[in-house]
């Protein structure tokens, strides 16, 4: 005799579609609308909740956590200002395809478009910057809907979901029935590359004289990093990666040219301009990367892999282009292919651009890119570096050699300060058996700086690292190059806190040095605290700069080299 | 160039919500835009009509597409279709004008849909280059106000069938 389900409350529903999800980890905050929920939460064991201290630091913490470890972050905030303070990390996850669930609180329905006390339309709100979004109005569909917002978040080309849960609907009770399959008709994410233009991309391959690989996040999304290693190194093609591609391809391995793009390397952006095969792989040919859309790889032949038919042809028109998830195409074009191309020629000329233009700093002052070195140095390449936003993270890209994927968190497509500190929290609840490092810089630091207390409260072994060089320095480099060297509200300097003696005040082992010599020993030292977070200031000089630089909507041969000849034209 | 798109979206709470969202946030214009119920009441269909040139108009559908709400995008401008719009034209009454505005009315095939001694208002469908040019010859009667439905249309012959793709 089958038995008879027993109806449960959308408390505890909620709570079994999580464990239906396998979901280890949700960051929070409390609230009126979220109270039966937390009280359900009260008897819960097989997840933890992180109490963070600011709801925006809830979302980086869920996008911290879902791009080191590949699986859903989650976040559960209250309604009105609970769910308003969630957005700039919905939209940072949607610039940037991760995958989030934010569950808000809801005034109960009847008093939904009242104007009722905490009451925000958050699913109006957020429906330009999530991937989809729901609100429940009925119990008996929330188990359902639980089960798309999973479904929807981390399939086709990820992105964040949200779920409005109105407090009677969470208060009512319905018979428990985890969907199995879901079935949405006008959603099916296309994984298939299409055979015959697998088979035109690795005819172009074989013929060409000048490939290049341009690889992007989507790479690192679909796992393909495997596949594309084998299909660089098998054929010998050199590959170049975007700010959200590092760490597919080994940074410190001969055929990586680093970054292209704004402040890639010189060599990767020559390459990128007179390569006669362009293969973008996983990368959306932003804005960034361009510059002037014209001139970009104007003479190549380009092919473009990309799971979203929306990110094909957007940009920069291409020649072939590939529907399909990135990690199985790259692995079929390699099927396809045979002998090693002879590509000599188009390595002496990589090179010579390289030598040409390497990446230099002043090393007789403390440089962002010096401290950025030793990290990668002393890390081997194998740690979680989670940047902020500003000059410090262009360095890291050019200077940290990602070994491996997942370990470069940064927020590249909306460009968020205050991103670093809460996503290196995210990021320490997902990955164990690496160093999470979070690097920031004096201005970003201080924009989730409450995030701290949730590492000491945790006890997260992050180690933060502020390059202060007093500056909002990014703004400050464009204001010298670009706006008459009018430092208009760029300079910190005189109202920067003592920030070792706010890591003290939070109980976190704390270090600062300005001297070159200083760097390797104070980092040591910070490396084998154990128990908890450090933290540790790097002064590093004010008026530092990020070259190379391709200056907005230029072409690549207008790239600054450096600040001593800043028009020279290459 | 214009183009005239039909799009199938799931009769639901946000859905008409989400594709203005879209079209607003993208910086795609709109020119017109009518919904309705199908025969199937839990789909909806629009009848956009936008312009742009090929490279937006491929945004524009693919965009449409990645709508997690949508079942189904149809650029009609491919295709032979019929257009229908139906417009309310709200005219001066007189009894000097009325064999006047009477006649407009046949010409265009319209109806008077109500009328009292100061307004008559017609009721006249057809595309909407038909539509316009009754407007024009009405506006020296007087126009006091036109209400338009915004275009509606379908493919001609071998209609798309929802029974088909509602697998
Ligand atoms: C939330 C937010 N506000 C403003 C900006 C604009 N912005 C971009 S970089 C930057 C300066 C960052 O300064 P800092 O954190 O000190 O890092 P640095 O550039 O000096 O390494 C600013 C203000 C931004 N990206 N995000």
């Amino acid at each position: 005799m089958k038995a008879e389900k027993q109806k449960l409350t959308g408390a505890e529903i909620f709570f079994e579609c999580l464990r239906e999800e396998g979901v280890d980890t949700i960051f929070g905050y409390p609230g009126g609308a979220t109270l039966q929920i937390y009280e359900k939460l009260y008897d819960v064991d097989f997840l933890e909740h992180v109490l963070v201290r600011h709801e925006q630091g809830a979302t980086h913490a869920a996008e911290g956590y879902a791009k080191a470890t590949g699986k859903v972050g989650v976040v559960l905030v209250t309604s009105g200002p609970g769910a308003t303070n969630t957005v700039t990390g919905i939209a940072d996850a949607y610039m940037d395809s991760v995958p989030i669930v934010v569950f808000t609180g809801q005034v109960p329905t009847h008093l939904i478009g009242n104007d009722a006390f905490q009451e925000a339309d958050i699913v109006g709100i957020t429906r330009p910057i999530t991937k989809h979004n729901f609100l429940v109005r009925d119990i008996n569909k929330l188990a359902e809907t639980i089960r798309k917002a999973f479904f929807i978040a981390s399939t086709g080309r990820p992105g964040p979901v949200v779920v409005d849960l109105p407090k009677d609907v969470i208060a009512s009770s319905a018979i428990f029935d985890y969907p199995k399959e879901v079935d949405i008709r006008g959603y099916k994410p296309q994984y298939q590359g299409h055979m015959h233009q697998i088979k035109k991309a690795a005819e172009k391959i074989k013929n060409a004289k000048k490939p290049l690989l341009y690889v992007g996040g989507g790479v690192i999304m679909s796992g393909g990093s495997e596949e594309l290693k084998l299909l660089a190194k098998e054929y010998n093609l050199p590959v170049t990666m975007t700010l959200q591609g590092l760490g597919a391809f080994p940074g410190n391995d001969e055929q990586s040219l680093g970054m292209l793009g704004m402040h890639g390397t010189f060599h990767a952006n020559m390459a990128v301009n007179n390569c006669d095969l362009l293969i973008a792989l996983g990368a959306r040919f932003d804005d960034r990367v361009t510059g002037k859309v014209d001139t970009f790889a104007k003479d190549a032949y380009k092919i473009q892999v990309d799971l979203d038919p929306t990110a094909i042809d957007k940009n920069v028109l291409v020649d072939l282009p590939i529907v399909g998830d990135v990690k199985h195409v790259i692995a079929e074009i390699a099927a396809e292919l045979d002998e090693k191309p002879q590509l000599d020629d188009w390595w002496q000329q990589i090179r010579s651009w390289k030598e040409e233009c390497p990446l230099e700093y002043d090393t007789e002052h403390l440089c962002t890119a010096h401290v950025i070195e030793k990290i990668s140095e002393l890390t081997g390449g194998n740690a979680v570096i989670v940047s902020d936003v500003g000059q410090h993270q262009m360095f890291i890209a050019q200077y940290y050699k990602f070994n491996h994927p997942r370990s470069h968190l940064s927020s590249g497509g909306l460009g968020t300060m205050g991103f670093s500190v809460p996503a290196a929290i995210g990021a320490a609840f997902g990955v164990k058996d690496r160093p999470i490092i979070s690097i920031s810089g004096d201005g970003g630091f201080q924009m989730n700086i409450q995030e701290l207390i949730t590492a000491v409260y945790y006890k997260l072994p992050i180690k933060f690292i502020i390059v202060n060089n007093s500056f909002l320095g990014m703004v400050r480099q464009w204001q010298e190059l670009f706006h008459a060297e009018k430092y208009s509200f760029t300079d910190l300097g005189a109202s920067n806190p003592d920030f070792v003696k706010i890591g003290e005040a939070l109980g976190i082992p704390s270090f600062s040095t300005d001297k070159v010599s200083e760097v390797e020993d104070v980092l040591n030292r910070a490396f084998n605290t154990n128990g908890g977070p450090t933290l540790i200031e790097f002064k590093v000089v004010m008026e530092d700069m990020v070259f190379p630089m391709v200056p907005s909507g230029a072409a690549v041969s207008d790239m600054i080299i450096k600040r001593l000849n800043p028009k020279r034209m290459v | 160039m214009k183009h005239t798109i039909s799009l199938l979206v799931e009769n639901r709470f946000g859905a008409f919500d989400r594709v203005a969202t879209m079209f607003s946030g993208k910086g795609f214009n709109i020119q017109s835009i009518s919904i309705g119920e199908t025969e199937f009441e839990e789909i909806s269909r629009m009848t956009i009509v936008t312009s742009g040139d090929d490279k937006i108009i491929e945004q524009v559908v693919k965009q449409l597409n990645r709508l997690i709400d949508t079942i189904k995008v149809i650029d009609l401008t491919e295709h032979q279709t019929i257009e229908r719009e139906l417009a309310l034209v709200k005219v001066n009454f007189q009894k000097s004008n009325y064999s006047e505005v009477k006649d407009v009315c046949d010409i265009f095939r319209g109806n008077v849909v109500d009328i009292n001694n100061k307004t008559v208002t017609l009721e006249i469908t057809g595309p909407p280059a038909k539509i316009d040019a009754a407007i024009n010859v009405l506006l020296p009667l007087g126009i006091i106000e036109v209400a338009r439905s915004g275009m509606v249309a379908l493919k001609r012959g071998d209609q798309v069938k929802v029974k088909a793709i509602n697998n």
